[in-house]
């Protein structure tokens, strides 16, 4: 390091510098690095938007002949999202005189307990596999877990088939929660679908409105 | 004194490099709760934003480099389509606003040549999505064209009307988007009664 000669400037002292006493006022600068910090942890953004994937089936365009898929009825639970945070369901296909709607809603009590009674040989195996990761029996990486699962899902075939329907005064929350069951439950196959009138009619039915849809009226 | 300034400054520092400035959002959402843990991602992202009084906006990023310039190039395509001319000003600062909006194209250059805030806010009228003139259908459209590894993502108000966001669902659907996120906030969901047996 190169170092600085200081000059002599003769002997009355008074351009020399005085040791010892070199202290920056440090207060202010303290006060607004406090003050900046706050600011930038009360700004600061941990926790990131979250998202949740859903894959909608293809839609049928008009001009193709391709026939929807069938799904076995025995295995097909409908779910019609009804207003203020009301659910519809019912097994099977629709029919005008059979068909009663059951009504329940978004608790732990109410739709989660009747896809759970209806999905438990698979929530199980999910549930004793994630247990066994857990008490470490199975070594396995985080990414291939996520991948067993969805083997476990795909190679499921007794739980049912949940078709989710909304009825025209649904809340975009209702959907997402609906959604969120199906990832609780752990429900291999669901998917959104168009309301048929009939439904459409059960559902006014059940709410004590006059039923106005018929068929071609709903969409 | 000086051990607490070291400290200060080192957290300073750790604050400023780690604030992210988020742009902020065209309407204020409140997004429906979920157990999902997936981090929104950071780029190749177009958002449809659904507001509580049913108006929908789009916005898009701009690439996952800046020098990419998806944006600017998204709405010159919007704008051939319309015969809009948008001059490299107005081009450029539509690519540095990068937050959403609810404008449609005809209002759009004077959406951008406002001054203040106000006078953009008059324009938020949400873009049309009816079947006569559906410029959401459009902006998707163009940005796919741009920006093929695009995600959707859907940020919905909770309280919105379901038929709105079906409008939405379907038209993307129409375009051939099958694969949607929605934009959540995280809960947690502990399920006990399934423990039981």
């Amino acid at each position: 390091m190169a170092e600085i000669i200081q000059e002599e400037k003769g002997k009355d002292g008074k351009k020399k510098p005085r040791k010892g006493d070199a202290h920056v006022d440090m207060t202010p600068m303290v006060d607004l690095m406090s003050l900046l910090i706050t600011f930038f942890m009360l700004t600061a953004a941990f926790s990131k938007p979250k998202v949740m994937e859903i894959v909608l089936p293809e839609k049928i365009r008009k001009d193709e002949k391709v026939e929807p898929p069938k799904i076995a009825e025995s295995r097909t639970l409908n779910i019609i999202l009804g207003p203020d945070d009301k659910v519809f369901w019912y097994p099977g296909k629709a029919d005008p005189a059979v068909t009663v709607l059951q009504e329940t809603d978004f608790s732990a009590t109410g739709i989660r307990q009747v896809l759970l009674d209806r999905n438990r040989a698979l929530f199980k195996k999910i549930d004793d596999f994630e247990q066994k990761v857990i008490r470490g029996e199975i070594e396995i990486k985080q990414d291939s877990m996520q991948n067993a699962i969805k083997q476990l899902k795909k190679d499921d075939d007794t739980g049912p088939i949940v078709l989710i329907k909304a009825y025209k005064t649904a809340k975009y929350k209702n959907f997402v929660d609906i959604i969120d069951e199906m990832s609780i439950v752990g429900i291999a196959r669901y998917t959104f679908t168009d309301i048929s009138w009939i439904e459409d009619n059960l559902v006014a039915k059940a709410l004590g409105i006059a039923p106005t849809a018929t068929a071609g009226t709903a969409k | 004194m000086t051990p607490m300034v070291d400290l200060f400054t080192l957290l300073l520092t750790f604050f400023i490099l780690t604030a992210t400035f988020r742009p902020q959002e065209a309407a204020p959402v409140d997004t429906p709760f979920s157990v999902s843990e997936t981090p929104m991602m950071d780029d190749n992202v177009m958002t449809v934003l659904i507001s509580k009084d049913d108006k929908v906006f789009f916005n898009v990023d701009n690439g996952p480099d800046t020098i990419l310039k998806f944006r600017p190039k998204i709405l010159a395509e919007m704008g051939k389509r319309y015969n809009i001319e948008f001059t490299p000003e107005e081009l450029r600062k539509f690519e540095k606003s990068g937050a959403g909006f609810g404008v449609s194209i005809q209002d759009m250059k004077a959406y951008l040549d406002a001054r203040t805030a106000d006078e953009r806010k008059v324009f938020e009228k949400g873009i049309p999505i009816d079947s006569t003139d559906n410029q959401l259908a459009l902006w998707i459209l163009f940005t796919r064209q741009v920006n093929p590894a695009v995600r959707t993502m859907i940020k919905g108000d909770a309280d919105v009307a379901f038929p709105v966001v079906k409008k939405v669902l379907d038209m993307l659907q129409d375009k051939n988007v099958n694969r949607f996120n929605l934009i959540t906030n995280l809960e947690k969901i502990v399920v006990t009664e399934a423990k039981t047996e």
